[in-house]
């Protein structure tokens, strides 16, 4: 290949060769950091510097300190709005992961139509969430959707029940819809950790007479323990970040009854022009959620078998 | 309980198997539940909005296709369906580059301080957009990229190429150097060392790179609604986002416009699932 430049390497001395390479090495890695520094880093760094200023995103930036900061700790929509992260963390880290637990403990357990299985339960995720949105709005409509199909048939409890209207139900119902996209992913990760836990450990685990139940509790978990660990992270963060959804099917509402911080900063940057103020937002939820990671970092660094 | 269960993994089973039914009702239950949702979504695009009136969730009794044609003129689609496509090939496109360059970089030539990137690589692929979204924005505006598809590929890039580079590169490790220090000796450049011999061997990691981050992108909707406004600019997400509360009462039609969306993915994804499986799953592991 390329015979005719054989003469020209080796001629050339080691170092400059090596100082060659590592010229392009640079050249190589500079698409990838220009797009970075631009995109990401900095304004990361920019959100840092706003946070202490008030600033409508036009115009001169005016430095007022801590102000912003201290506005959210005595703001009440932002504390409702954290609430219903944390109620939100609390669905996503129950509700998914059990049916997630179920389905991957189930497929493995099987061999006939597994893949079947395994495509129709991902398909959710896979699909824009604007449709999934709409498809649940139409399913979930309070006139045309199940509850009046249900009532039709002789079941009239959810007739004319407002799922995304109700102030009560709009948060929970949301977050039904995105758990219906989300299961199936934490299916396939959960599958894939149990595939490799070690078949032997449950024939013990049958030597010494467990139970089905025994056997997930005592060889199953301990087994998937890492991919456990880290669905639970990943849920955590991903919960206080939430965003799509909510902003898709209610925008917060109705009268902030589904508002999170991730549609609160949103609107209080683009609608009410207070970017210095959703950009102390946006440091203080980055800041919550690094500190989470770094957490976890730290508890296995000690040791602890997580 | 009965005490002979299949063994896990393989799942192939001991002498005395108990039934495998309840774990199939249970399986297709949640079939149902993950599918149902979508075959309703079907049935209504096949349904005229006097029918959905009366039949709302049900199979359609006389199928109608005009939903299709009428979505397609009315939601615009021969615009936004231009506008994501061009989105997606460039995301595609720029990733491949972007992150193929890095991952060689990264992993067969010397870089200098090749841990203090790839832990800037790791942070940046988990990076909340809340944390750059407002300077990013009103960067942009300065910049003249709002309402501009370039401006918006260039976001894509700059999100999607972190983690692309880091499968990249876990799919270079594994790749033996002999045949590009054959090269090498035979005089070929470093880009020719990539381009004909790397790319060939690590096309896989390349497609599993492509499909991630060509998915991502045709689905986005959070940076597509904040950084573009124009009608004439709009990719099939947040015109869908329009188009349904313009038309919030015609169930058929805006059934019809979520099918043409999701049509070309679910098609995609039934031809190569395993490949969407393990570069979604491997890109939920990495995190």
């Amino acid at each position: 290949m390329e015979a005719n430049h054989t003469a020209a390497v080796p001629k050339r001395a080691p170092g400059s060769l090596r100082r060659r390479r590592r010229m392009l090495a640079w050249v190589f890695m500079l698409p990838l950091l220009v797009v970075n520094v631009l995109v990401i880093l900095g304004p990361s760094v920019a959100t840092i510097y706003y946070s202490f200023t008030d600033w409508s995103g036009l115009g001169p930036a005016e430095f007022v300190g801590l102000e912003n900061y201290r506005e959210i700790l005595s703001d009440g929509d932002f504390y409702l709005a954290m609430w219903h992260n944390i109620l939100w963390t609390l669905i996503f880290l129950t509700v998914p992961i059990s049916m997630g637990l179920l389905g991957a403990f189930l497929l493995s357990q099987i061999n006939r139509f597994q893949i079947f299985f395994r495509i129709v339960y991902f398909i959710p995720y896979v699909v824009a969430s604007v449709v999934n949105a709409a498809l649940w709005q139409n399913i979930l409509d309070p006139d045309r959707g199940i509850g009046s199909t249900l009532a039709s048939i002789g079941i009239p409890f959810l007739d004319g029940v407002s799922f995304f209207g109700s102030e009560r139900l709009a948060l929970p119902a949301v977050a039904f819809v995105n758990n219906w996209a989300w299961w199936g992913f934490v299916v396939l990760l959960f599958l894939t950790a149990l595939q490799s836990v070690d078949a032997q450990l449950y024939d013990a685990a049958k030597v010494d007479g467990a139970g089905r139940w025994q056997q997930f509790i005592n060889v199953t978990i301990p087994g998937i323990r890492p991919t456990l660990v880290f669905v639970v992270l990943l849920t955590i963060i991903n919960s206080l970040l939430v965003f799509d959804y909510v902003y898709i099917i209610t925008r917060g509402g109705p009268a902030g009854a589904s508002e999170v911080v991730g549609t609160l900063m949103y609107k209080e940057a683009f609608e009410r022009f207070e970017a210095g103020y959703a950009a102390a937002m946006g440091l203080g939820l980055s800041f919550v959620s690094g500190l989470i990671v770094l957490v976890f970092i730290f508890l296995r660094r000690r040791g602890w078998e997580i | 309980m009965s005490s002979a269960t299949g063994s896990a993994g393989a799942g192939r089973g001991s002498h005395r198997e108990p039934s495998k039914i309840p774990y199939y009702v249970v399986l297709t239950a949640l079939a149902l539940f993950a599918l149902g949702p979508l075959v309703i979504l079907l049935f209504n695009a096949l349904k005229t909005n006097a029918e959905i009136g009366q039949n709302p969730l049900g199979p359609p009794l006389s199928p109608v296709f005009e939903n299709f044609s009428n979505a397609w003129t009315q939601g615009d689609f021969a615009t936004t369906m231009v506008n994501s496509a061009i989105l997606t090939v460039g995301t595609v496109v720029g990733v491949c580059v972007i992150a193929g360059t890095a991952a060689y970089a990264l992993d067969r030539l010397d870089l200098p301080g090749t841990d203090a990137v790839l832990l800037y690589l790791f942070v940046a692929s988990a990076v909340p957009f809340q944390l750059f979204l407002v300077p990013l924005f009103f960067l942009w505006s300065a910049l003249n990229l709002t309402n501009t598809l370039f401006g918006l590929v260039v976001i894509y890039w700059a999100i999607f190429s972190p983690f692309a580079t880091l499968l990249l590169r876990s799919y270079l490790v594994a790749l033996p150097r002999d045949f590009e220090e054959a090269a090498r000796i035979d005089g070929a450049s470093e880009l020719q060392t990539l381009l004909r011999v790397v790319l060939p061997l690590s096309w896989p990691g390349f497609l599993t790179v492509a499909l991630v981050s060509g998915l991502a992108a045709w689905n986005e909707f959070f940076f597509a609604i904040t950084f573009i406004q124009d009608d004439s600019l709009k990719p099939v997400t947040t015109s869908f986002l329009a188009f349904q509360s313009d038309f919030s009462t015609d169930w058929g039609l805006t059934s019809a416009a979520g099918f043409i969306i999701i049509l070309p993915i679910i098609v995609l994804f039934l031809f190569l699932q395993r490949r969407f499986i393990s570069g979604l799953t491997a890109g939920g592991l990495k995190g």
